[in-house]
């Protein structure tokens, strides 16, 4: 096995990039507020990513109160209905994962985990942070704005999505929409660069690609995934922009609006699809392999185990992540296809089950026979684990063409990718900030919270999505205002729904808590030390905490992988990276 | 392997080549990329991710065009200039095409001179890249304007299919203002490598790090791509 290269006498080889010269801030401006420093900008980003994440939970309420309770809510009328869906699809999807666990945890954990002083190109980063707010500012000012933001539904479909049938199609609500995602991307992209540069060139001496913690080789490969898929969304909306400002007719075909014939014509509504989901469907695995890897190293820290099958780990993040790019169109099963895609789309889908399964095995292998201790983050993490096999089990069945299409736009939908990759991913977020509160503040959430927070979270999020599989089943569809009168819809699937919205609203309520624990233990939380949870990573042997700029006094010198717990004959359960020491006392050989 | 100590060597060691030397460097710590500075990275992986925003563009133009059900216009007639008494196809864009490869040369030979930390002609050369790019953005310009008089709009023009005007405003205003952009840039380096901030240290405005002459050659791999890229509109829209 190639492995760090040592002279003849076992010497480490010499740093191949002398110590950067990091920019220092003379202000308290330059220090806390336009910072090039990454962990600062990662407290930023999540912390705007939280603040609009609110938002988008709030919304879900306001929908769940009208199904739970139709027309008892004069406010909510069908406009507002489609606008607080469409506004809480995109924020949860782009402005509070991707950008969380980008934006956040990537900037936080990727130069400290790799014992790097800083990124690599730290102005371009602070500029990645000040776009995504004014993205986040643009989308937010839609809610402002003359007819109120886009009802197209968080997939923004034309032609309806620019028509004046949808709200904000012919207002600001979808142009402020589509800038609002342009400025995203770009501001992404400055970041995006600046992880994947880091993670490549940036390392610490003896780290090599195989002992990067596997919440580095997840953020990483979901990076490389955005700055691919993305294109095609900038795209998208350049071209939708068009359609509705100058009048080009990309994605509209001959239309017939309020009875009159508008100027479109020969444009290709699924031409936007398939843009559309060539950036959706990896976008899936962007927000998924980052949770993927943090997980990882949550089960492994606090079951006191190395992680089972490290390399095969490894290995299924990348192929996940490519295989990603060649299934969009199983989102567009019922657009109609030729049948041969179909097959073809279905089958590249279901061949990602074998990586994840993969990936499943190896969390439990990994817990199998472990010290597993119950803290916050693995409980967080064994509720990822059932919550995303349970996500992808009704993921075989959309896959497949001929049970997707009657199950297609129903509530099956919903439960299905609101369990995949919304509550498991949001679990993974709430683990991995029990777990690394400790180092961004010095202090340690408060456990009676957290315990409180996990099990109304968990427990809740089953209640809100389980009965939704029935829904749907019984073909309740999505996105509708109402049901009303509806001959197959049985008097209980009401009542159930009554019963998810009042699930919803605790569950919700709940995380008032959280963000309550978040601020108070900021100064009243206990002490954590540098070390709390007795981690091998870096990030938590850096001489102070929270981690000074710069990160290290001097830069730290890697050993072994992430993964030596509970070694055979050391003399503690845990051997940081950065230990040396002899190499019969290390379980890398394991994988 | 004994008990590593942290003395480091002193001589960096030979490395491999060929495919043992590939999988080494990928098995390596530090760096996946030897010898490849971080903005040099950088600008690869965002060309990249680039190719991708080009790529979806053009597979868009390529999709409205084969599926149009009206003509699609004769680019060799729509392109053509009437020079002394006759129609001279793509005589236009065969120029424009000319000069931005020769302003790609040129940008070799700046890189080429840069690393001789010849100031002078370093300059002058990205100075004559920066004027062909100009000079191709000012001849599509014209292009565009000897279009609009003609009639053709991104929403319709008088031969046929309404997104021949839609895909070629937008391609090539998006390609435009790449080549723009990478003037913009040019003129800034150029400024830098004149006044000698890369020999006297002197900091960034914005980043305040100590630039480097390799600048100029991260400079040119985006020129140089902004180039490529031209080809495949090039043959893609005007040669089909």
């Amino acid at each position: 096995m190639v492995d760090i290269r040592s002279g003849t006498d076992g010497a480490l080889e010499h740093a191949e990039v002398e110590d950067v010269e990091l920019y220092h801030p003379h202000s308290w401006w330059t220090r806390y507020v336009f910072s090039q420093d990454a962990k600062i900008i990662a407290v930023q980003y999540a912390s705007t990513a939280i603040a609009i994440g609110m938002v988008a939970l709030v919304l879900s309420w306001l929908m769940r109160l009208q199904l739970g309770y139709p027309g008892a809510f004069a406010f909510i009328d069908a406009e507002r209905y489609y606008q607080f869906i469409t506004m809480h699809g995109m924020i949860m999807v782009i402005y509070l994962l991707t950008a969380l666990f980008l934006g956040g945890f990537g900037n936080y954990l990727i130069p400290l985990m790799l014992g790097a002083r800083d990124m690599v190109f730290p102005y371009a980063n602070m500029l990645s942070y000040w776009i995504y707010l004014l993205a986040v500012l643009v989308l937010a000012a839609s809610f402002f704005a003359p007819g109120g933001p886009t009802g197209a539904g968080w997939t923004l479909y034309p032609p309806q999505a620019v028509l004046s049938g949808t709200p904000g199609g012919k207002d600001w609500g979808i142009l402020l929409m589509l800038s609002s995602l342009i400025l995203f991307i770009i501001g992404f992209t400055m970041g995006g660069l600046n992880y994947v540069v880091t993670v490549l060139q940036g390392r610490a001496r003896g780290m090599t690609l195989m002992r990067m913690p596997l919440t580095i080789w997840g953020i990483f490969t979901a990076t490389v995934m955005a700055l691919l898929a993305f294109p095609a969304l900038f795209v998208a909306c350049v071209m939708m922009m068009f359609d509705r400002v100058l009048g080009t007719s990309f994605f509209m075909p001959a239309i017939v609006e309020m009875g009159e014939q508008l100027q479109h014509g020969g444009g290709s509504p699924i031409l936007f699809q398939h843009l559309f989901w060539f950036f959706g469907h990896p976008e899936v695995y962007i927000v998924a392999l980052p949770a993927f890897g943090i997980v990882s190293d949550l089960i492994s820290t606090h079951a006191r185990k190395n992680i089972f099958g490290y390399r095969m780990m490894v290995w299924a993040i990348v192929i996940i992540g490519a295989l990603s790019f060649v299934v969009w169109a199983h989102h567009m099963y019922v657009s109609g296809m030729n049948p041969y895609f179909g097959f073809f789309f279905a089958t590249t889908t279901l061949i990602i089950a074998v990586p994840t399964a993969l990936k499943v095995y190896n969390w439990v292998l990994t817990l199998w026979r472990g010290d597993i201790h119950l803290t916050l983050p693995m409980l967080f993490a064994l509720a990822f684990i059932v919550t995303f096999v349970n996500g992808g089990l009704t993921g075989l069945f959309l896959g497949n063409v001929v049970v997707d299409v009657p199950l297609s736009d129903t509530m099956f939908v919903v439960a299905h990718f609101h369990m995949v990759m919304g509550v498991a991913p949001i679990l993974v977020i709430f683990g991995a900030i029990y777990h690394w509160y400790p180092k961004v503040t010095g202090r340690m959430l408060n456990e009676a919270m957290g315990q409180l927070h996990f099990w109304i979270t968990f427990v809740g999020a089953y209640l809100i999505f389980f009965p939704m599989h029935y829904l749907g089943l019984i073909g309740v569809p999505r996105r509708y205002y109402e049901m009303g009168e509806t001959a197959f819809m049985p008097a209980s699937a009401h009542t159930l729904n009554e019963f998810i919205t009042i699930a919803a609203l605790i569950v919700g309520a709940a995380q008032i808590v959280f963000l309550f624990n978040l601020v108070w233990c900021i100064r009243h939380g206990r002490d954590a030390g540098g070390n709390p949870w007795r981690a091998t990573t870096l990030e938590w042997q850096t001489p102070e905490t929270p981690p000074r700029h710069g990160n290290w006094k001097e830069l730290p010198v890697v050993y072994r992988w992430a993964y030596d717990y509970s070694v055979p004959g050391a003399p503690e359960d845990f051997i940081p990276q950065n230990q040396p020491g002899p190499d019969n006392l290390t379980r890398e050989a394991a994988t | 392997m004994s008990a590593p100590t942290h003395s480091p060597v002193t001589e960096p060691l030979p490395r491999p080549s060929g495919l043992v030397g590939f999988a080494a460097d990928w098995a390596s710590d530090q760096r996946t990329f030897k010898n490849v500075s971080w903005g040099k990275a950088m600008m690869w992986i965002f060309l990249l991710s680039d190719t991708f925003i080009f790529g979806c563009f053009l597979v868009a133009y390529m999709s409205a065009r084969m599926s149009t059900a009206v003509p699609w216009p004769n680019p060799s007639e729509v392109f053509a200039l009437h020079i002394g008494g006759s129609d001279v196809p793509l005589i236009l864009i065969a120029i424009m095409t000319f000069v931005l490869i020769s302003s790609s040369g040129t940008m070799a030979m700046a890189v080429n001179y840069g690393y001789r930390r010849d100031r002078r002609k370093t300059a002058a050369l990205m100075l004559l890249t920066a004027l062909f790019g100009a000079t191709f953005v000012g001849m599509q310009a014209f292009e565009w304007t000897k279009l609009i008089s003609e009639g053709v709009r991104p929403w319709g023009n008088p031969w046929g299919a309404a997104q021949f005007g839609s895909t070629f405003f937008m391609i090539t205003g998006f390609h435009g203002t790449h080549v723009t952009i990478g003037v913009i840039f040019l003129l800034i380096i150029a400024r830098k490598v004149w006044r000698g901030d890369f020999e006297t240290g002197k900091r960034g405005f914005f980043t305040s790090r100590k630039g480097q002459y390799e600048i100029v050659e991260i400079t040119g791999l985006y020129w140089h791509f902004v180039d490529l890229v031209w080809v495949f509109i090039f043959a893609f829209f005007y040669l089909w």
